[in-house]
């Protein structure tokens, strides 16, 4: 037999690898025979395959050994044995960065490429090219542009690749060869097509005129190869994307009529660049669809798993598009291929009914130990997708995922599955104790220290609030006592919740801290003696300020601040109210999980639009020392969007100062403008100190110009004035086409629109993770509280009439605005619909709903609330039957919500007259006005008026029918429901009919006050009137509910 | 190379958006293992995945775990779509990015395995693979350059890189020998352990 290596391995057995034992010193000992002469193709050969075997397996070559193995190879060039030459080849191609002076063999290379021997030529290029830089590739370019438009195939090929890779390296040498490119690219060989059409839009690829001209092209003229056309279906969506182009562009149908390809790697790619567009319909996804679904059947797994994948992806967002394929889905469930059946099961979760939940989940248990943690974090996200639809079916999945918490994983599926079942708990109540119980369970032998401080802070928010919260202070303690720092110290800060929220568990938990305080490790020792401390006090707002609610602050800005701070050594200490707060809430995102998306990085926290504003005003010299932007508005225009100058206006709020920024723009192309400034007259005690003008603004090219106003020191309720700007400026002609400026110019003005300071530039909203202490936190001091004789009305419509009487509080309320943003993320939520939550904020909201032709004046005040808020509250308008009349003075119109005013269709007639009035109806809102049909004629007129209801309101909505007639005039006056407050509305019904009346005016419940609503019939009539002032409602309101009933 | 972006970062960041950058580079590892998972040859076309020999290594057990046990022909590891083969005591393994067409990574797994087939006269294992190492090198060189997909045709490859097994002329002499005397069956066994 032939031996080819090494004999001695052979007969010593030593398994069958011929490298097993190979010695790199003993084959560079060996290389010395490539020297010999005459040169012995074979055994060269043998050891050019050994010193490549040796780099492939990672074993490492010295500079110094790399460069004399390599120059001894060159010798070999003198042998015409084609694979000894072909393994010079290789071998100049992995040596290329090891050894040194490897153009020697460039000479060699050349030749190669250019003589005879067709089988040399494409190696040759490929090598030639992988050790060529910048300045050789002029040398050889000419024989490149040769080579790419060479007969053969091969040539051509390899050519076109080996450009392709110095693209990155010699863009603009490259760049010379389209020509030939586009001449390869009419080739009748198919992977000279395919590589030709890679490099033009590589070249091409940042000019979309060309792309899209090269795909006009190509498209028409028919490719022959399946690569060719995929890459062309990637070019053609990715041009689709940019462009935003409809679905009725020609570049659509192409990739459409690739759904009839008859290779099925085309009609894969075609398929899924469907799918992936954004914004396609149902009916354009079909067709997309149904190859997918024949595909399922295929005997070919990566086909069927590529399928199911994309079936997977439609799903998410499509998911009855879906549905037709469900039975090619439901055999896929047995798939030998684990990979393919989680895919199909995922799928099917997603697409098929609550009934066959329950099955899927025991077919999916049966493996789910055998598949890949990847596809174990899709079984998790499709779990926590289902949990959403079906919350019914919340405690099989909780016993799922507590099983699945049990098994092996890693960090990743763990914290996919940590999350799902916190998810289920905030979604659903009644899931909480088995889902922090089952948590609890999991932190007792957690390794990941991120998920166990995650989850002790949940049950330092949660626990408190459950019937038993004793029986988590010994989940918690035990972490104290067992765990690393990190975690130790969340579980005080826990432990410190409890201690603030259950007077009863307040003696014990200061027992524990007392231990906690000598712990070994100073953060843990710190925090335990200062929540202590903090404890002793039993002082309600010192808890909230200093145990529920962390930072509100906005932490680039935090960062900024101490910086500067540190930067001006000063004795006074650092003052955290100049640090601008945190006006992002933290939402967590829900994500839709690709099937084989392991996990997204976490986001890092980019600057806020507000973060830069303030980098670019502290750049203007003028404005510095006005401490830190507290608040930057939303850009108003003052001209229309067609006029010559365009102008709009950012309020930009500071402690004692406003600055307003004119973004303008010159639209006339034969002129410049030159120093360009907005004169604003105030109507009230406003004083402009400085005007900073644009010194140039030519032909669209935006510029801005600045104002500083003070505010007036001496009445600090004068938060709102109207400013008339004129815009000023010295004109010079200039010719349109050069845009060289006339010498001497005139000058000139222009009207601007009125710009309005509202109370909303002085009010920023902040996050208050925990509401029910910022509401105490607040204290007695701020609470307003007044009777209002309403002795002369009689019944309630009576009463709502006559709501106009109502004092508007409006210079405490002013005042107090500092306070005002005491809102906790959940009240984000309420507020935005209205209920104002603090104690001053009714101030100025109670004015404000129940607009009458006094209120109407005052409605400038409303957007006390932030910009998202508005958009709800000014849904509001409260408005009784009276009252619609002066809606139509109402001002506060936003641009983007006037647009779903015409979705409105359930309003009776008589409603929509008033209707159209209420420009402002949010997003969300507009999907669940058509609930409302179930409603009783009467009170459709009402209704009608207030479909503010959030999103996760709309199943409820249907308990609204039970309303007895007469009720339903009054509850539709607030259909406000807050997310939270969902459970609540089926209490309603069981509310009498008297009582109805009087929650009707104000049904903004909050969280809290679940237990509460049922106190609400107990009201007696006479406190009626008093109520209905005062929609706010929550656990703490109802306390002061009961005095204003007084 | 524009399109090489780090594709672990890369993908988890943009899986959602999933469009796929046009590129020709489409195959980001090639390699083979032997049935104890051992590299026999592995290419990895994008620098930034995997840079370090010892996570390369990493990763092909990662790979060789979840693959050896049932020939399933396509995985999902680390984040990078596998499809795979296996004969006899041969791993053949083609990794792409998560949305890489998986059809086009089919057909290079496809074309490699063939060439290799034929070049090796059907005895794809591993005693015959390592004898004849060089030509496997030159048929993976001919296949992918630079990840970029050179030829998909096994006719083509090996029609370019020409090989002959080693010791061909002699095995030929006695292939005739052995193909005039009937004795058909002695082909392949000389063939196995040429």
């Amino acid at each position: 037999m032939i031996k080819k290596f090494d004999k001695k391995d052979e007969e010593s057995g030593s398994g069958s690898n011929p490298f097993q034992h190979l010695e790199k010193s003993a084959v560079l000992q060996e290389a010395r025979i490539f020297n010999e002469t005459p040169i012995n193709p074979r055994r060269c050969l043998h050891i050019l395959t050994k010193i490549i075997y040796l780099l492939n397996q990672g074993e490492h070559f010295g500079t110094m050994e790399a460069t004399e193995a390599f120059f001894a190879m060159t010798r070999l060039f003198q042998s015409n044995d084609q694979t000894l030459r072909r393994m010079c080849y290789l071998t100049i191609k992995e040596m290329a960065n090891i050894s040194e002076d490897v153009i020697i063999v460039t000479s060699s290379l050349t030749k190669d490429m250019t003589g005879k021997e067709d089988v040399y030529r494409g190696p040759a290029i490929r090598a030639l090219c992988r050790i060529t830089d910048t300045t050789m590739l002029q040398a050889i370019e000419r024989y490149m542009k040769q080579a790419i438009v060479d007969k053969v195939p091969s040539v051509s090929s390899s050519a076109l690749v080996s450009s392709l890779h110095m693209v990155k390296m010699s863009y603009d040498v490259v760049k010379r060869w389209v020509n030939e490119a586009q001449e390869a690219a009419s080739s009748d060989n198919i992977m000279v097509q395919y590589h030709a059409l890679g490099l033009l839009y590589h070249l091409r690829k940042n000019d979309r005129l060309a792309v899209s001209k090269m795909l006009n092209k190509f498209t028409k003229s028919g490719l022959k190869s399946p690569f060719a056309y995929c890459m062309l279906i990637r070019i053609a969506s990715k041009l689709l994307e940019e462009t935003e182009a409809g679905h009725d562009s020609p570049l659509f149908d192409f990739i459409e009529s690739c759904l009839r390809n008859k290779h099925e790697m085309v009609v894969y790619e075609a398929a899924s660049a469907i799918v992936h567009m954004p914004n396609c319909t149902a009916r354009e996804l079909a067709p997309a669809v149904s190859v997918l679904q024949l595909f399922c059947s295929s005997p070919k797994a990566a086909l069927r798993y590529a399928a199911v994948r994309t079936l997977n992806k439609v799903a998410m967002k499509h998911p009855s598009a879906v549905t037709a394929c469900n039975l090619d889905l439901e055999n896929l469930i047995t798939d030998s291929n684990r990979s393919i059946a989680t895919l199909a099961i995922t799928t099917l979760l997603k697409t098929g009914s609550e009934s066959s939940v329950d099955r899927l989940m025991k077919q999916i248990s049966s493996f789910v130990s055998e598949i890949s943690d990847e596809f174990k974090v899709v079984v998790v996200q499709a779990i926590s997708a289902l949990c959403q639809k079906y919350p019914r079916k919340h405690s099989v999945m909780m016993n799922f995922l507590s099983n699945m918490l049990r098994d092996d994983g890693g960090f990743e599926y763990k914290r996919a599955i940590v999350d799902c079942i916190i998810s289920i708990i905030e979604e659903n109540p009644e899931s909480k104790e088995t889902g922090l119980a089952h948590l609890c369970e999991f932190i007792e032998d957690c390794e990941h220290t991120v998920l166990a401080t995650k989850i002790l802070h949940l049950l330092g928010k949660e626990g408190p609030r459950t019937p038993s919260p004793s029986k988590y202070i010994r989940f918690i303690f035990n972490r104290v006592v067992l765990e690393s720092e990190a975690v130790r110290a969340a579980a005080v800060s826990a432990l410190a919740k409890f201690g603030a929220q259950n007077d009863d568990l307040l003696p014990s938990v200061l027992v524990l801290m007392q231990r906690c305080m000598m712990d070994s490790d100073d953060e843990v020792r710190d925090r335990a003696t200062f929540y202590m401390n903090v404890l002793q006090q039993k002082q309600k707002a010192l808890n909230a300020a200093y145990i529920f609610n962390g930072l509100s602050v906005s932490v680039p800005g935090l960062e900024k601040s101490l910086h500067q701070y540190t930067l001006e050594p000063t004795e006074k200490p650092f003052d955290m109210k100049s640090v601008p707060l945190a006006n992002t809430p933290i939402t967590e995102q829900k994500t839709e999980f690709a099937p084989v998306a392991t996990s997204k990085l976490p986001e890092k926290p980019g600057p806020t639009r507000q973060d830069i504003y303030q980098e670019q005003l502290a750049a203007i010299p003028e404005f510095q020392g006005l401490g830190s932007l507290f608040k930057t508005s939303e850009a108003v225009q003052l001209t229309e969007a067609e006029t010559e100058y365009v102008v709009r206006c950012v309020k930009h709020t500071f402690a004692r100062h406003m600055v307003f920024q004119f973004d303008c723009t010159n639209t006339l192309n034969d002129q410049l403008l030159q120093k360009v400034m907005v004169q604003m007259e105030p109507s009230e005690a406003y004083e402009v100190l400085h005007y900073v003008p644009a010194a140039n603004l030519p032909y669209s090219q935006p510029g801005s110009c600045y104002s500083l106003v003070r505010l007036p020191e001496d009445d600090p309720t004068a938060v709102s004035c109207t400013f008339s700007c004129t815009l000023k400026y010295l004109v010079k002609d200039c010719d349109p086409n050069t845009g060289e400026p006339d010498d001497d110019g005139y000058d000139d003005e222009y009207v601007l629109e009125d710009l309005e300071v509202t109370v909303a530039d002085h009010i920023q909203k902040v996050l208050k993770p925990n509401f029910a202490a910022a509401w105490d936190e607040v204290g007695d001091d701020f609470e307003k509280e007044e009777t209002f004789a309403l002795a002369s009305v009689r019944t309630l419509d009576e009463a709502v009439g006559h709501i106009s009487l109502f004092p508007v509080v409006y210079v405490e309320a002013v005042g107090h605005i500092s306070l005002f943003p005491v809102v906790s993320v959940e009240a984000v939520g309420h507020i935005s619909l209205f209920p104002v939550v603090s104690v001053e904020a009714v101030g100025h909201i109670s004015l404000f709903p129940v607009v009458s032709v006094e209120a109407v004046g005052h409605i400038s005040l409303f957007p006390v609330v932030s910009v998202e808020a508005v958009g709800h509250i000014s849904l509001f308008p409260v408005v009784s039957v009276e009252a619609v009349g002066h809606i139509s003075l109402f001002p506060v119109v936003y641009v983007e919500a006037v647009g779903h005013i015409s979705l409105f269709p359930v309003v009776s007639v008589e409603a929509v007259g008033h209707i159209s009035l209420f420009p402002v109806v949010s997003v969300e809102a507009v999907g669940h006005i058509s609930l409302f049909p179930v409603v009783s004629v009467e009170a459709v007129g009402h209704i009608s008026l207030f479909p503010v209801v959030s999103v996760e309101a709309v199943g409820h909505i249907s308990l609204f029918p039970v309303v007895s007639v007469e009720a339903v005039g009054h509850i539709s006056l607030f259909p406000v429901v807050s997310v939270e407050a969902v459970g609540h509305i089926s209490l309603f019904p069981v509310v009498s009919v008297e009582a109805v009346g009087h929650i009707s005016l104000f049904p903004v419940v909050s969280v809290e006050a679940v237990g509460h609503i049922s106190l609400f019939p107990v009201v007696s009539v006479e406190a009626v009137g008093h109520i209905s002032l005062f929609p706010v409602i929550s656990v703490e309101a109802v306390g002061h509910i009961s005095l204003l009933s007084l | 190379m524009t399109a090489q972006t780090c594709p672990r970062q890369h993908q988890r960041t943009t899986m959602e958006i999933a469009s796929l950058e046009p590129s020709l580079y489409t195959v980001k590892a090639v390699f083979i293992l032997d049935n104890d998972g051992n590299r026999l040859l592995s290419k990895y076309y994008d620098k930034e995945l995997y840079p370090s020999m010892k996570e390369q290594k990493n990763f092909e057990k990662n790979v060789f775990n979840k693959t050896h046990k049932a020939d399933n022909e396509i995985a999902f590891v680390e984040g990078m779509t596998i499809v795979y083969k296996c004969s006899i005591d041969l791993f053949f393994y083609v990794a792409g990015s998560a949305q890489e067409n998986e059809l086009m990574l089919m057909a290079v797994l496809n074309c490699l395995f063939e060439s290799l087939g034929q070049i090796l006269r059907k005895n794809v294992e591993r005693r015959c693979l390592l004898d004849n190492m060089d030509g496997v090198f030159l048929v993976v060189d001919e296949i992918i350059d630079g990840g970029v997909i050179l030829e998909s045709d096994p006719q083509q490859v090996i029609q370019k890189v020409n090989y002959r097994l080693d010791g061909s002329e002699q095995a030929y002499g006695f292939d005739l020998f052995d193909y005039i005397v009937g004795n058909i069956d002695g082909q392949t066994d000389r063939s196995q352990c040429a």
